[in-house]
């Protein structure tokens, strides 16, 4: 408990003394999360309601599947991403391999499923009745899309909030694509695991508590966002 | 027919979000590179030129390569990028060309390396020892043994009372783990019959370090590095001690190789020379030589030269004296 405890205060004087190596990591941990995530949304949320208001062949099986790689291992991702640009890899000329850039690559795939699949079910959550509320009440097919985009925000803003909650607390992919280069590719889960197996347990302590702190800002930030729209 | 146009809509709505997101992540990169250069203090030193290596984990642990790092940044002018990874996967991201250096502690998977073309310029730069911890208490009685001898104490003693003798491996392909090995076969066993054999053999899969924290929590024997173990202990108290050591087969040599440019055209073979030979320069040695005294009262790595003075050298399997005195000949392609 007394462990605990220390890592608490340690967390603090971290945070209050600004220690220079600590914002950098931290820093680095929230430009790749929020630079994935944004990206993500970019390329899911369109992606998300084309698949929902189009019906085709094979749009269940589709969603089942999206769904299926909830679950992918992040590991998994990452030894993808590093197969793909490893220097013998298809795209290894590009020689981004351990680079904060590949480190964005990954957590972007790795949040794909999480941000399309949640996007599909939170207009699911809203379409028909707000739809039919909508046109009962002579809207346009402009005030309907609206109102449907105003009715999901909610669902969708928790897509955002798990996707950001994904990519910055992963540490299997950051690990293998970036390679946990001091001052370069380290961000706070690889610092965590690296101070771990140095025995380093409360600076470990510190950073995690460090990182729920991130998030708990990102999440205010995120639900003023979605209180003011 | 209606939700036709709606989806439309809701298409141009959502494209116009995506316009808006594009610019903010343009206005965000702006920022963040201004901010980074008033970070003054991690500015790189020459982008243009980064040269990786990956090393074992045993020399990271300790902290050696946050003296090193700086030391070869400045001498070459490189930013140094330095990637953890224990000597199995080190060399097959040396493979693949990953990085442009290995610095790994596994004589037999180092000649494979070599002999397979990947790895040339291998050069010896330092040098310590294993060592067997176990429980105070030494149920499987291992304490002044040979290593030979105690790991077929612990054998016997595990397969017996497998609830109170135990023993942690690394079981991740390290170099620890090929020494584990190779300590086995020299006292008679075959690897795999030891693998299978019952409760007592642990197989972690991870660092030394939690593999270290693990032995403690489980009161077992483990095999480790001296410096990682003396370093973990000043940090974590352990209640697992130093049993068994000073045993010729317990040698841990470090060595430095260089990716072949032939096999991995964008390997940088002249700074992975001038790495290597700085490695063997009287600067490193010197740090080697008293790095961790003031903390453990005993260095944690010796350099490849102190060989000559304690003896070390005319142990088998001490590199010959040329594997780290001759230079790395400057590459000419």
């Amino acid at each position: 408990m007394e462990e605990i405890w220390n890592g608490l205060v340690k967390a603090l004087q971290l945070i209050f003394t600004f220690d220079p190596e600590v914002m950098q990591v931290a820093w680095l941990s929230i430009r790749v999360a929020v630079t994935s995530v944004l990206i993500a949304s970019i390329i899911c949320l369109p992606l998300g309601s084309l698949i929902h208001f189009n019906n085709f062949r094979g749009k269940r099986v589709l969603i089942s599947i999206i769904q299926t790689f909830y679950s992918v291992p992040t590991v998994t991702v990452g030894l993808f991403v590093f197969i793909l640009f490893s220097n013998k890899g298809p795209l290894g000329g590009l020689d981004i391999l351990f680079t904060p850039t590949v480190m964005v690559i990954g957590q972007v795939i790795l949040v794909l499923p999480i941000l399309t699949g949640l996007t599909i079910t939170g207009l699911n959550g809203v379409d028909k009745t707000i739809t039919d509320t909508a046109r009962s009440l002579g809207a346009s097919n402009w005030q309907t899309a609206t109102a449907i985009i105003r009715e999901a925000r909610f669902a969708v803003t928790a897509a955002v909030i798990l996707a950001f909650g994904r990519a910055i607390s992963e540490v299997g992919l950051a690990l293998m694509v970036g390679g946990n280069i001091r001052g370069f590719t380290r961000v706070l889960t690889t610092a965590i695991s690296l101070e771990t197996s140095k025995g380093d347990i409360e600076l470990s302590l510190a950073l995690g508590i460090i990182l729920i702190f991130i998030a708990l800002v990102v999440n205010i930030v995120m639900n003023r966002i979605q209180q003011r729209q | 027919m209606k939700t036709g146009s709606v989806r439309k809509i809701f298409i141009v709505l959502v494209s116009l979000l995506m316009a808006l997101g594009l610019v903010s992540l343009a206005a965000g990169c702006g920022r963040q590179e201004s901010s980074a250069e008033q970070q003054g203090s991690y500015a790189l030193h020459d982008p243009e030129v980064r040269f990786k290596i990956a090393t074992t984990t045993s020399l990271y642990d300790t902290g050696l390569w946050y003296i090193l790092e700086p030391l070869f940044e400045k001498y070459a002018n490189v930013e140094m990028d330095i990637i953890y990874a224990g000597t199995g996967i080190a060399l097959e991201y040396g493979r693949r060309g990953d990085v442009d250096a290995v610095i790994v502690h596994d004589k037999a998977a180092e000649d494979k390396f070599i002999d397979e073309g990947y790895g040339i310029n291998r050069r010896n730069f330092g040098y310590n020892f294993f060592l067997i911890a176990g429980p105070e208490s030494d149920p499987a009685g291992i304490k002044g043994s040979t290593a030979a001898d105690a790991f077929k104490k612990i054998f016997e003693a595990g397969m017996k009372d497998p609830g109170s003798v135990k023993f942690v491996s690394r079981g991740d392909n390290s170099g620890t783990h090929s020494k584990e090995k190779l300590i086995w076969k020299s006292a008679g066993f075959n690897y795999e019959d030891i693998q299978g054999s019952g409760d007592w053999y642990v197989e972690a899969g991870k660092g030394m370090g939690p593999t270290l924290l693990m032995a403690n929590e489980m009161g077992a024997y483990v095999l480790a590095d001296i410096s990682t173990f003396l370093s973990y202990n000043l940090k974590n108290p352990l209640n697992i001690t130093t049993l068994v050591e000073q045993d010729a087969i317990f040698l841990n040599v470090y060595a430095a190789i260089a990716i072949n440019p032939e096999k991995n055209s964008g390997a940088k073979i002249d700074i992975a020379n001038k790495f290597i030979n700085w490695l063997m320069s009287e600067e490193v040695q010197s740090v080697l030589a008293t790095y961790g005294e003031a903390e453990y009262g005993r260095s944690l790595f010796n350099p490849i030269a102190r060989g000559q003075e304690d003896g070390s050298a005319n142990l088998p399997g001490f590199p010959p004296v040329e594997a780290y005195t001759v230079p790395v000949p400057e590459y000419t392609r």
